[in-house]
């Protein structure tokens, strides 16, 4: 596959009449066979697309029709069909790669998004750097979730399996039919080009290679909580085996969306030239809702699957936290909102994605408010317990969520109702979510320390003391470094340390650390259940993010100037010495490069940053490339403006302190994701504890 | 206690942070919401000097004057009326004269807008939603803008 990218263009460039031109001259042998081949790729496509709408309008009705009529067969058809369905998918999503790697610009899709200078990697991923690609991107994901499910969930009971599947199924079929009727990746051009449009700059670039895929198996990951719930409704039953089933799943699909997050803000901070990495975008919204609602999930899940209590509320999350992704899928795609991020308007597929939303959203709440009532309520707690301090982080992460949407929604409401145009930026989200996360974090520690049914609030509050008395000096040192700076920073870096402190209390709670001989405590830690180190690595991952956000907004500084060369910044410790530019070609742009010379402020040297500003000749387009310079992990941040015309450059200099920590405290959440995640006791389908054994053994 | 005030409990803090939230909210929708007007918009509706808007237009043809010091002067339209623009710092990747423009600032008492933000674009071919809707509404929308916009595969602006 490697080697053969570059022959399209040569043909194109050898064989001006082109292979298909169909009146021209007769194409040469080689380009003849490329032509027969290559059409056939993009209609395999677009036929296995079908087939996989057709198998999953059988696998959304079959297995339903076999719960009602009690017929095990019926309810059996939905693996195989769910197997089947994303064989199809898979092939659809591999035809139109082909076409991408071979650039076969007689499909439009192609032609509008690629160009066969384009390096390898990026034609590979401009596969979903555009709507229609992206689409299919997502019912892959969708369908390989739910062959995940039928592969991995033989140990479910049958009917909730069938259910499940089928509504997973019918998820699927919307998308299926959204793709084949507004959103065809494989249609043809007549005519077909010599070459394509190219991918939008800022998009080619790494960040695109991981940044959709991640978000996306969040969003869609937690379709399969969603579709335990809605089958759960349907059956009637639930208890608290149900949440054993679907933790899991609502774990690996919170640890994607957390990395694909914090990967889109690194790619928004180092590409955008101004250092900022979260902007409360609407399209960042829309990832963060559901990344909020599926962390109360998580978090209300355990206490269904411990305490049986919460059934209905966890429920009621399940169905919130994925119609928060369609809401999110909705807003970027649609075109409501206008965003790097959307890629093209057409009003058919905003109220196509509408009507979407509205049945399953709709429907979804309506069956739980008819069927919700019946389910059995759960157990007894006391509000000073770890289901209280859980109930707690629901009532801020929902009601924090929901500033969110708000903030996101309402410009678009006001807009519909009224015609008025207004934006809702970042003070409305500093003065409303802020509020609402802190007290979060701060209780955040004392959950994990207070026993289940009945806690000892007095007890744990003074196990934590020592990491009350830590952030109180982090408060006061951070007051007396940092003495610029709004008055609330040292008070949010105390808040950061007092969880990460928190976090490591738990741990050394748990082994008594520092009440029993070493060696004694680590045969402990061992021990531990492996979701107990995953809460605490999660929890300190929060702070250290904290950490990071409060540092590098309230003591980051910043210089923007106009140099020639031989002038000299100061920023922090550090003195920047502009030192000329140079031009320097790529594979598909030319960059005109900054050289700046980096010293301390006494002089010894460090190193060289070389800003850039890209040019890229197809779209004739130019995007800014920052430099970064890393020190421990704070980072030095160079930006060029457009060049003035006395030679001069026009440079942004930003000094971040501690900003790689916002995005290292999320890699500590994935892994402590991960580690919860490889506990035996959360493994997939385990149903009872003392089942667990064989069912580890049948399905390994 | 009994289920029953455990549940009073479980409810009535609910209740408490919902109203915290709302009030924050409330308040927070007073306070920093700017609304979007553009040149006609702010000639016609008499909008205050210091209240904070957004701006949005075309830059016009031949008004951007580059002073010291990274300042730059502009004017923006909607091809009824213009509003000069102050800014001082780096413009956007793809600010150009004739392009769609919008700015965050305030009027200042002698009629110019300080803006200390321009929103950047990622896309050549892209038009700001509401510039090209206040361009239609005064007129001035001209056909290729429009199939530029459809035609665009990668619009943006964060």
């Amino acid at each position: 596959m490697a080697a053969r990218p570059e022959h399209p263009p040569a043909e194109a460039a050898n064989d001006p009449c082109g292979r298909h031109n169909a009146g021209g001259t007769p194409p040469a042998r080689r380009s003849a066979t490329a032509s027969e081949m290559q059409p056939m790729i993009a209609e395999l496509g677009h036929y296995a697309l079908m087939l996989a709408l057709g198998l999953a309008l059988i696998q959304g009705t079959m297995p339903i029709v076999g719960t009602r009529t009690n017929d095990p067969v019926l309810m059996s058809i939905a693996v195989p069909t769910a197997l089947a369905q994303f064989a199809f998918v898979a092939t659809a999503f591999t035809a139109l790669a082909i076409c991408y790697v071979i650039s076969d610009f007689s499909v439009l899709n192609v032609f509008e998004n690629s160009n066969s200078q384009m390096p390898f990697i990026y034609r590979l991923t401009s596969i979903w750097g555009n709507h229609e690609g992206s689409m299919i991107l997502w019912v892959s994901i969708l369908t390989f979730f739910g062959a995940l499910v039928a592969v991995f969930g033989n140990n479910l009971p049958a009917v909730l399996k069938a259910n499940a599947l089928a509504v997973q199924a019918w998820i699927a079929a919307a998308f299926h039919l959204f793709i084949l009727m507004t959103s065809n990746p494989f249609v043809r051009i007549p005519q077909a080009p010599f070459e394509g449009q190219d991918l939008n700059p800022i998009l080619q670039d790494p960040g695109l290679a991981f940044h959709p895929p991640l978000l996306y198996l969040g969003y869609v990951g937690f379709s399969i909580a969603f579709s335990f719930a809605i089958a759960a409704l349907l059956e009637g039953r639930i208890d608290a085996a149900w949440a054993r089933w679907v933790r899991p799943w609502v774990l690996g699909a919170w640890m994607c969306l957390t990395v694909g997050i914090a990967g889109g803000s690194y790619w928004a901070y180092y590409t955008l030239g101004w250092g900022g990495f979260w902007f409360w975008d609407p399209v960042e919204n829309a990832s963060l809702m559901p990344w909020l609602a599926g962390t109360a999930l998580l978090h209300s899940a355990v206490v269904m699957e411990k305490r049986g209590a919460l059934k209905i509320w966890t429920i009621l999350l399940a169905i919130l936290t994925f119609s928060l992704s369609l809401i999110g899928t909705f807003l970027v795609r649609s075109g409501v909102l206008t965003s790097v991020h959307t890629f093209a308007n057409d009003p058919m597929r905003g109220v196509f994605i509408l009507a979407i939303l509205v049945v399953f959203i709709g429907g979804a709440l309506a069956l739980y408010g008819w069927r919700a009532p019946l389910l059995k309520q759960g157990g007894l707690f006391a509000p000073i317990s770890r289901e209280g301090a859980l109930v707690f982080n629901n009532l801020f992460l929902t009601t924090a969520c929901a500033s969110v949407f708000i903030g996101t929604l309402y410009p678009l409401a006001l807009e519909a109702l009224t015609g008025a145009k207004i934006s809702v930026g970042p003070p409305f989200f500093n003065a409303t979510f802020g509020p609402l996360f802190i007290p979060l974090t701060v209780v955040m520690p004392l959950g994990p320390l207070l026993g289940w049914k009945r806690g000892d609030l007095l007890g744990a509050a003074q196990r934590l003391l020592a990491a009350a008395i830590l952030a109180m000096l982090a408060m006061a040192a951070a007051f007396a470094i940092e003495q610029g700076g709004p008055v609330l920073a040292p008070f949010g870096a105390g808040v950061a340390v007092f969880v990460m402190a928190g976090a490591v209390t738990d741990i050394a709670e748990r082994t008594l650390v520092l009440r029993l001989p070493f060696r004694v405590a680590l045969r402990r830690a061992i021990g531990l259940p492996r979701s107990a180190w995953g809460t605490a690595f999660a929890h300190f991952g929060v702070g250290v993010t904290l950490l990071g956000i409060v540092a590098a907004t309230a003591w980051g500084s910043e210089r923007i100037a106009e140099m020639k060369v031989g002038d000299n910044l100061d920023i922090a410790r550090y003195r920047i010495t502009f030192t000329g530019l140079f031009g320097r070609q790529g594979p598909n742009y030319h960059d005109i490069v900054g050289r700046f010379i980096v010293r301390r402020v006494n002089g010894d040297l460090i190193g060289v940053m070389e800003p850039s500003r890209r040019t890229f000749p197809t779209r004739n387009m130019t995007t800014t490339e920052a430099a970064l310079m890393t020190r421990g992990v704070s980072q030095l941040y160079v930006s060029l403006g457009d060049p003035l015309q006395n030679g001069n450059v026009a440079v942004r200099l930003y000094f971040k302190p501690q900003v790689l920590l916002i995005w290292l405290g999320a890699a500590l959440m994935f892994a402590g994701g991960a580690l919860s995640l490889s506990d035996r006791r959360l493994r997939v389908g385990a149903p009872q504890p003392a089942k667990t054994k064989a069912a580890l053994h049948s399905a390994g | 206690m009994t289920r029953k005030q455990r549940r009073l409990v479980l409810i009535g803090s609910g209740l408490v942070v919902l109203a915290v939230a709302v009030a924050l909210m409330l308040n927070a929708l007073r306070d920093s919401i700017v609304f979007f007007n553009s040149p006609s918009d702010v000639v016609e509706k008499h909008v205050p000097a210091g209240t904070r808007i957004r701006l949005g237009g075309l830059v016009k043809d031949g008004s951007v004057v580059r002073g010291s010091n990274l300042s730059v002067r502009f004017e923006v339209t909607d091809g009824k009326n213009g509003i000069p623009v102050n800014y001082q710092g780096v413009l956007p990747d793809l600010f150009r004269e004739g392009q769609g423009v919008v700015a965050e600032g305030a009027l200042d008492p002698g009629g110019t807008f300080r803006a200390d933000s321009i929103l950047a674009k990622h896309d050549e071919t892209y038009m700001p939603k509401e510039v090209a809707d206040a361009l239609k509404r005064s007129g001035h929308w001209k056909d290729d803008y429009g199939r530029q916009a459809g035609a665009s595969a990668g619009g943006g602006g964060k």
